[in-house]
Order: structure tokens, then sequence, then C-alpha cells
């Protein structure tokens, strides 16, 4: 019982707490609302740990057992654990070898292989784009046409060959984020914010449980 | 087999390599097309404009590497504009790649006009927390921050003397890549602190151009002052603060790439039609 109930009891004290806490100045709950936010920064920062040393325990299970790509796993554990140290290890000794200033060699390491990796693997999404107008944006359907047309005019209208183009064609991308975009997006995020709202509410009363597990 | 069968089966590194091809030309031989400056990027240059000099921004760089062509500019344009104006940098970051990208940044843009580390500029460095960082940071920032990126206490910076929370700044700047970022600052920050000024914290945001449609609302419910969206936005700041950064170069390149895609749909369409035409 306790394994369900004392979770649920720490949700609703906590989420009432905090709700209460935005809504009445009183110092009391203001300071109690403060050390809660701190409390969630600490508990977030438990998360990250757990998270690096799940990757860790994954990693190393898969390179044991030999199991599927498990090679890739092997830079990736190298990585893991030599920037952590290069990160952290000050203790080991001082900068260029140890520390993140600029000019130590977790810094190179990060400005001349994770920039231009991460870099280069964004890079690659315009030239997938440019393969998927050709073979997948098919106008099939009255909507479809609407969609493409303002894909058009906005794709035209934001760049500056657009105004070269046509002078009006930037005042109708102006136009189209504006006001059909503007008023789109206001229903999606008002509708997300009252599901948000919903939702915490049943999380407070104890009504969703999901976030318990699977039990 | 007829042409337009060829084209629909055509292997797609020609695409790759059509794009690679409009992408590289105008780096060698630019064509300096005039770029126009939008609404939305007049009100986030405004918005530092109003910063009193001697004021305070906070910097909140919410990126990666990933998004680096696109914000770097914008972070670098930004710098400008405050440094220029005598106007203190305070910059942190809720992503835990960002940190270098700042610290490169602000050294990139501090010498150009004799500024210093720690009295006019900071780099806190990266705080896992996401929301729950941004709303401490409005009751206290060296709590929260309580050493800089380098690790040195906050407490022995002159510039963190007067920095206690968002009523001691004047403006907060949000270069932002996604979650979290630009619509969670709106969200817990936005019309809840006051600033220095004691008016609402202004916000103005730098985003990618993927989130920037969504974030029109908020300029338009007046959440945001001011909204730069992707490299677009980027070479619109550029072009405020008068410099000629990547941004500007890259739009060139970008204003043909977008006229490629283009073409590519009207071609694919048609080709389909014509397809479909033939089997009727």
């Amino acid at each position: 019982m306790l394994r369900r109930e004392f979770p649920l009891a720490i949700t609703c004290v906590v989420g009432l707490f905090m709700v209460i806490g935005l809504f009445v100045p009183e110092r009391h709950f203001t300071a109690g609302r403060t050390e809660v936010e701190s409390w969630a920064i600490i508990i977030r920062a438990f998360a990250a740990v757990l998270g690096v040393a799940n990757i860790g325990r994954i990693s190393y299970l898969r390179i044991s057992r030999r199991e599927h790509e498990w090679v890739y796993h092997v830079p990736l554990l190298i990585g893991l654990v030599g920037m952590i140290v290069l990160g952290v290890g000050g203790s080991l000794g001082s900068a260029p070898l140890f520390g993140i200033a600029e000019g130590t060699f977790f810094n190179d390491l990060y400005m001349n292989v994770y920039v231009p990796m991460q870099g280069t693997m964004f890079a690659l999404l315009a030239f997938f784009i440019a393969s998927a107008a050709f073979r997948a944006f098919r106008v099939r359907s009255f909507e479809a046409g609407l969609l493409a047309l303002a894909a058009l005019l906005v794709m035209l209208g934001r760049v500056p060959i657009g105004a070269e183009i046509w002078d009006q064609l930037p005042l109708i991308s102006d136009w189209i984020m504006n006001i059909p975009n503007n008023a789109a997006k206001r229903a999606i995020l008002i509708g997300a914010a009252l599901g948000a709202i919903a939702t915490g509410l049943k999380v407070i009363l104890g009504l969703e449980r999901n976030y318990l597990g699977g039990e | 087999m007829s042409l337009s069968n060829r084209l629909v089966n055509l292997d797609r590194r020609y695409i790759f390599f059509v794009i690679l091809i409009v992408i590289i030309i105008p780096y060698i031989r630019p064509l300096g097309l005039p770029i126009r400056v939008s609404r939305e990027a007049e009100g986030f240059f405004s918005a530092i404009e109003k910063v009193p000099a001697g004021g305070t921004v906070l910097l909140a760089a919410d990126y990666d590497p990933g998004s680096m062509p696109e914000l770097q500019p914008m972070t670098l344009a930004a710098l400008d504009l405050c440094f220029r104006r005598n106007v203190k940098v305070v910059g942190f970051c809720l992503w835990p790649a960002g940190p270098p990208l700042l610290n490169r940044a602000l050294s990139q843009v501090a010498p150009r006009y004799g500024k210093e580390y720690g009295v006019d500029y900071v780099n806190l460095g990266f705080k896992e927390g996401q929301e729950a960082v941004m709303v401490r940071v409005g009751s206290a920032l060296p709590e929260v921050f309580p050493a800089d990126y380098n690790g040195t206490p906050v407490s022995t910076l002159p510039i963190m003397q007067d920095v206690e929370n968002f009523s001691s700044v004047h403006l907060l700047i949000s270069i932002s890549a996604g979650y979290p970022g630009t619509k969670e600052w709106v969200q817990q920050v936005g019309q809840r602190f006051q600033n220095a000024n004691r008016e609402m914290l202004p916000i103005v945001s730098g985003c990618t151009a993927v989130s920037a449609p969504e974030y029109y609302a908020y300029v338009n419910a007046g959440q945001l002052d001011g909204l730069l969206g992707g490299l677009a936005g980027a070479a619109e700041i550029e072009k405020l603060a008068g410099v000629t950064g990547t941004a500007t170069r890259g739009m060139d390149g970008q204003s043909l790439a977008h006229l490629i895609i283009i073409a590519f749909i009207v071609l694919g369409n048609l080709l389909y039609f014509l397809g479909g035409r033939r089997k009727k």
C-alpha cells in the first residue's frame, strides 16, 4: 500500500502547495515554494547523473555480451568517460589537460570533434529535405494544395531573393505567419494549456498514476 | 524508359549534388541580395536599444552545436549590440552543450569593445533543472549559479555584486533551439517577474526557423518584444547591428536552396500528374 499511496500523497501535497504558492503571495508560502523549486533542481540533476550511469551500464553490457552493433558502444563509452575525466578531473591535474575553459583539451575536443560532427548531422537535413521535396511532397488533395501554396510563398518570402522576384512576397509571407499561422498556433497552444491543466489536476488528485510506473 | 520515368526514378545523389552546388556557389561568388528587416527583428533590436548604458541583460544561450549555424550569429549580434552600448551581459545555458559556444561568442565580441570578464560580462555555464531553474533565477540567481563556468565563485565577480534576480536586470534575451527555451521562458517567467525598471521583464527571442511559427503568437500577444527566426532572422539582426557575419553571407545560399527546393516540389508534382494522366 505504501508503494502506491505514499507517492500519491507526496504528489498531492507538493502539487497543491505549488499551485497555492503561486496565487497566495504570503511569505511562508513563497519561501516554501522557493525551497521546493530548489529541491526540483537537485532532483533533476540526480536524474541526469542517473541517465549517464544508465548509458554506461547498457553500453558495458552490450560490449561484454558482444550484442548486435556492440562495436558502436566502444567509442561511446570512451567518449563518455574520457570527456567526464577531462572535464571534471581538476584534482588530477591542471589545464590544458584538465578543466573545461578555453584552451583545454576538453574544449579542443568539443570544438574540433563534437561541433563539426553535430553540425554535419544537422546539415544533412538540407539534402534530405530537397530529396523528399522531389519524391514525397505530392499535392493529392485541396488541403495539400493549400499547404504547398503556403509553404512556397513563405519559403520565397522569407529569403532575400523573394523580394527580388516580387516585392509583395515578403508581405504575403508575413501575413501568412501572422494571421492564419497565428490563429492555428494559438488554438493549439490554448488546447495544450487546457490539457496540461487537466493532466496536472488529475496527477494532484491521484487520478493519473502512469508516472508511478506500470502497476 | 521515357524522360519523365527517368526523372521520377532519379538517383537522389544527383539531387544532393545540385543542393551542394547551389549552397557553395554564393560563398565563392556572393550575390549580395538585399536583406529586408521584419517588424519582429526590429522589436528585438529596439528592446536591446532601450536598455540603459550600464544596465544588465540576461542572455540564455539554450542551444547546442546542431543549431549553431542559425543561432550563434544571433548571439554574436546581440552581444555586439549590448557591448557597444556598455550594457553588461550575464550569460548562462540550460542546454548542457551550450556553455562552450557562449564562451566562444563572448571571447569573440568582448575584446572588440575592450570588455573585461567578470566586470562587463560573465558566463555562468550550465545548470540542470529546466523550468525550475528559470523560476529560481527569478528569486535568487546567485543561489542557482553559485560559481561561473570556470568555477569562480560569483560572489567574487564585480558584475554579480548587483545582480540578485530578474529585478536587477533590464532584459532577458533567449537564444533558443527548443526545450527548454523561449516557450518555457515565456510560460514560466513572462508577465510574472519585474525588471530593474519595475516593469514586467521584457523577453526577446532568437530561435531556429522551425520553432519560429509557434512564437509568433507570443509576439502578437506582447509576451515577446522581438523575435528572430532562423538564419533569416540572424541576418536581419546582423543588418540592424551593422555587422556582416555568417548569417548575412549564408542568406544568398539559403535563397538559392529555397528556389531549388521549390523547383523540386513543382517538378515532382508535374511528373506525378503527368504520370497519373498517362495511366488514366
